[in-house]
């Protein structure tokens, strides 16, 4: 019966999305890392992707509230740290959907090599042209580059290697 | 003051202090691409300190929130290196500022990583995968700077003359920072200070910046001696905490 009801509640926690990358939801990017339940409470454990990622208060809200929808009333939000986010949990559907929606997804696996800025090939989410260069390490969200395509000249995100 | 308490102040201080610097720079950068580098690298610091301030207030256990210490003590009570409270200045000064804290910053976080305190363990690494993009960032800019134009190499060298001063205090251990080694919970900083001298060292070289001879260094920030500037960044930082205490939005 638990666990019927723990499936329900993750299928409901589909419908909360990124507010910063809206195609993506919270479990195409593998911020929720466990739904427990504690007695009658139901608790949801999340992960912020970056240390000051401001999206985490309202994912947060937003997870009350669609839960609060579907009847669960008794709900705690907890945050931790350990083990750190990385992109390798981000979904192979949620890469699809980030590059059909104009931003590139995370190229390969993350090791220290890539942080430490080995180039990668970044291929344009718009043309696949693989003739990109990074304009800045730093883009819109903490979670994204600035690259720019050589070919069809057009900037794009990149969801970097985290 | 406990003294784990006080130690998690520095390091959420230097952030949130530094992370404060920086978000001056929005909308002011040199270039866009900067602009959102400066506030990015002030967003994770300030997250950073975040984490910090939580736990501290655990650990000091008279229910001061985040908030509260982030925002309600005076300069005294601040924890923060010398260095990170420094102005602005131009875009150079506040590359060589962060970047002679960033080569800092990562060696410490590292060290911080074997923390017995499993929630600094846990801040640590979340934070150095953050810490590293910004020493990435800050090192390439002292290099394209040092080793740019005459009129960018004149100017870092400036930066170095107003802000070298303040690099020796992040790496001088004191009394808290031996208690903190000896108790398990913090970093040896006398095996760290011969990486970050190294670190410097090979940056600069390829800067074409001479590093300075002088060893002598201003200190007092990490006690809660400070200078000046810090009676400013507080009094805009918390006008509105204190003029509407509890305001949130």
């Amino acid at each position: 019966m638990e666990a019927t009801i723990t499936n329900d509640v993750w299928k409901v926690l589909e419908q909360v999305s990124d507010p910063e990358v809206p195609v993506l939801s919270i479990l195409d990017l593998g911020v929720v890392r466990e739904v427990n339940w504690q007695g009658k409470t139901l608790e949801i454990v999340i992960t912020p992707t970056y240390s000051g990622c401001p999206a985490m208060n309202v994912i947060e809200v937003n997870i009350r509230a669609v839960l609060q929808d579907e009847g669960y009333d008794n709900v705690t939000v907890t945050t931790v740290l350990s083990p750190a986010w990385t992109t390798d949990w981000l979904t192979e559907e949620g890469k699809r959907k980030l590059r059909e929606y104009g931003i590139a997804p995370p190229v390969g696996k993350v090791d220290k090599s890539l942080l430490l800025g080995t180039d990668v090939v970044v291929p344009c989410p718009l043309c696949g042209s693989e003739n990109t260069e990074m304009l800045s390490q730093f883009g819109s969200t903490a979670c994204k580059s600035l690259y720019r395509c050589k070919d069809c000249l057009e900037p794009f995100d990149y969801f970097k290697c985290h | 003051m406990k003294p784990l308490f006080e130690y998690c102040l520095r390091l959420a201080d230097n952030g949130l202090i530094l992370g404060q610097r920086l978000s001056e720079w929005c909308g002011h950068g040199p270039v866009l691409e900067q602009d959102m580098a400066l506030t990015n690298i002030a967003l994770d610091q300030i997250g950073q300190a975040r984490s910090l301030y939580q736990y501290a207030g655990e650990i000091e256990g008279k229910g001061r929130d985040e908030d509260q210490l982030a925002l309600l003590r005076s300069s005294n009570e601040y924890r923060n290196a010398l260095l990170v409270e420094q102005p602005n200045g131009h875009f150079g000064h506040t590359v060589l500022r962060q970047y002679l804290f960033d080569a800092f910053n990562h060696l410490n976080y590292t060290a911080l990583c074997q923390s017995k305190s499993e929630q600094l363990r846990a801040i640590a690494e979340k934070s150095l995968k953050e810490i590293t993009y910004h020493l990435r960032w800050s090192s390439e800019w002292v290099v394209r700077l040092g080793d740019g134009t005459e009129e960018s190499h004149s100017k870092m060298e400036e930066a170095l003359d107003d802000l070298w001063m303040f690099a020796g205090e992040l790496v001088t251990a004191d009394e808290l920072d031996r208690q903190m080694l000896e108790q398990g919970y913090g970093p040896d900083l006398d095996k760290i200070a011969p990486s970050y001298w190294a670190h410097i060292e090979a940056t600069f070289e390829r800067a074409q910046l001479q590093k300075p001879e002088n060893t002598w260094w201003q200190s007092g920030g990490k006690r809660g001696v400070h200078g000046e500037h810090m009676g400013y960044i507080l009094a805009e930082m918390q006008h509105l905490q204190r003029a509407y205490p509890g305001q949130q939005w």
